[in-house]
């Protein structure tokens, strides 16, 4: 690495987790009730203050903000290994279809009336039906894709693509014949949504994340040799057959489970791996971890702006993702064109 | 044993074939340089020798034993290939580029880099170390990557005889650098490599290789000295073009000019 971009990653490695840490704390401390942030460590710490800050933060706001940070960092983590796998920086997890196949499944539950059943303990069926729809989805572009020369990466694009509009119009088709109540229910959680966070859905969360973050030692090396092109991968003595099946499979659970306990919340995957990358350089060795940060510290925020901004109604919290991000977003590209 | 035996390679794609029944020798130490008209099939053999394309006849042997028989990672540290195109849009440094060659070893970061360095010296791409790969020019990323390639089998003692493949490595190369890369590749070859590389400029063939392989419509047509292959009957048959070859005034060298 050369001096620049080592000053670049430590400057990130200092930056990102403070970042992160102020703004669970302020996840937690703002809200309907303000906290001071030493309530906010006292009730972490388990410590009964006489008051109702115990309640507020172990009942509602704590597993908001693990949800919240747990659904940033896997967006950003999934966006960062599938830019790297199709090697192209635009590339979005719902790229592959798993976003539009986990929204068809959700939209069917609630047209359905479902929404009410709860099955597996506190995760709803609409929950279910999304991640099942999303690796139904992921599955079709696969095996599509797959053929005996292994996996195109063109054709699962493509795939991709036509998923996500067939599902599109049947979701239209539904929101056509959906009555009024319903269809404001399947378009409130198209835009994603944390408000039925719970301890179950961040424990998913970071069980998911965790196998993530198990995973990135392995890939990280491998990702930087993929963007030399498959065939010199295979040169350089990558399994490239085996780390494009494995990174599909993780990217397609991390996605399904983060669009089935929060909707879907789009820009964190495209743009947060693409604003680190031109922060501290290509490299996965250092873009998966940093990328894990810089999601989870995005959502957090946003989902505090989203309970606050105009309280006492709450935003989705996809909107508000956009919102912050791209004009920080359109400044950095802004800088690195000019930098050239 | 040579090193890399291939013995009559016959490619089909569609029916049509693109190679028939080319044989080639290479032993470690030996730069043989494929020449012929586009569409020859030049591509095609060096993918051929690599195991990328699929064969419809004949075999390809490194070592004495077919490649796909190596381990993966163990293949990749006696074989080399840089193709024609290698489009990277991710802005790597020079020297991160370079440094990927090294994945396949487990040399140690210190090792690693003064391997990279002295490749890169090789190719006089050191002051491209900082610098970002889409930013340079398409010369100076074809010397980062041939810097990377060699990188890859620099050392006898990880590889023992390696195999180094090269597609037309002198394109949108000036000329200095043209003739600085086929020396750096034939002194490469004298520690231990033996390499493949098809070029367009008979001069380079001439120059430095050890032997030449000419290939017409997929057919071997002739393979020997540069002295033997390279003659103006030979060469007008290959590309249908009349040349005169006179000898180099200062090496003595067979030199190929076009008559008009």
């Amino acid at each position: 690495m050369t001096v620049a971009r080592i000053k670049a990653v430590n400057l990130a490695w200092w930056i990102l987790p403070v970042l992160l840490a102020v703004s669970f704390v302020a996840a937690v401390a703002v809200g309907a009730v303000y906290l001071s942030p030493w309530q906010v460590f006292a009730a972490l710490g388990g410590q009964d203050d006489g008051g109702l800050a115990k309640d507020i933060v172990q009942a509602i706001r704590l597993p908001r903000a693990l949800l919240a940070a747990g659904v940033g960092a896997v967006l950003a983590v999934c966006g960062a290994m599938l830019q790297g796998l199709f090697r192209n920086p635009l590339a979005d997890p719902s790229l592959i279809g798993v976003t539009a196949g986990a929204s068809f499944g959700a939209c069917l539950a609630i047209l359905l009336g479902a929404e009410v059943a709860e099955i597996f303990g506190s995760l709803p069926m609409v929950s279910m039906a999304a991640f099942c729809g999303g690796l139904l989805a992921v599955a079709l572009v696969y095996k599509v894709a797959k053929s005996v020369n292994g996996t195109s990466v063109a054709t699962m694009l493509l795939m991709g693509i036509a998923v996500a509009a067939f599902s599109g119009s049947l979701i239209g088709l539904m929101e056509y014949f959906a009555d009024n109540d319903t269809l404001r229910r399947i378009s409130l959680w198209l835009m994603g949504g944390l408000d039925a966070a719970s301890y179950p859905h961040a424990f998913l969360i970071f069980a998911v994340l965790c196998g993530l973050l198990a995973s990135m030692p392995r890939f990280g090396l491998s990702l930087n040799v993929l963007l030399l092109g498959e065939s010199q991968a295979r040169h350089l003595g990558v399994d490239v057959e085996r780390v494009k099946t494995t990174l599909i499979v993780l990217v397609a659970a991390g996605v399904g489970t983060s669009v089935a306990v929060a909707g879907s919340i789009a820009f964190v995957g495209l743009v947060i791996p693409h604003m680190v990358r031109l922060w501290v350089g290509p490299d996965h060795r250092q873009l998966l971890p940093l990328s894990a940060l810089a999601g989870a510290s995005l959502l957090l925020v946003s989902d505090t702006l989203a309970r606050t901004i105009i309280a006492p109604v709450e935003l989705p919290v996809g909107l508000i993702t956009a919102l912050i991000g791209v004009p920080f977003f359109v400044s950095l590209l802004h800088k690195s064109r000019g930098s050239h | 044993m040579a090193l890399l035996q291939a013995e009559s390679i016959t490619v089909c794609v569609d029916n049509r074939p693109l190679l028939s029944d080319v044989s080639l020798e290479v032993e470690a130490g030996e730069l043989v340089c494929v020449i012929g008209p586009n569409g020859a099939g030049k591509s095609t053999l060096l993918t051929a020798l690599c195991g990328e394309t699929a064969m419809d006849n004949g075999w390809v042997n490194f070592k004495g034993t077919p490649l796909h028989n190596l381990s993966a990672r163990n293949r990749a540290r006696q074989v080399a290939v840089l193709p024609q195109n290698n489009p990277l849009t991710f802005a790597f440094t020079g020297l991160e580029l370079v440094s990927l060659s090294r994945t396949p070893h487990s040399t140690g970061n210190e090792r690693d880099r003064q391997i990279c360095q002295e490749a890169m010296a090789m190719l006089d791409v050191n002051h491209l170390s900082e610098r970002l790969y889409p930013t340079l020019s398409g010369g100076e990323q074809q010397r980062l990557q041939l810097a990377r390639v060699m990188a890859q089998i620099w050392r006898a003692e990880d590889g023992g005889d390696r195999l180094l493949l090269l597609d037309e490595p002198a394109t949108s190369l000036d000329i200095a650098h043209q003739y600085g890369m086929m020396r750096a590749v034939r002194d490469f070859a004298r520690s231990g490599v033996a390499v493949v590389m098809t070029v367009h400029d008979l001069a380079h063939a001439s120059g430095y290789s050890d032997r030449i392989l000419a290939l017409k419509q997929g057919h071997s047509m002739a393979y020997g000295s540069a002295e033997s292959v390279l003659t103006a009957e030979n060469i007008q048959q290959l590309y249908g073009y009349s040349v005169t070859v006179i000898p180099h005034p200062l090496t003595g060298r067979s030199l190929v000019v076009a008559d008009v």
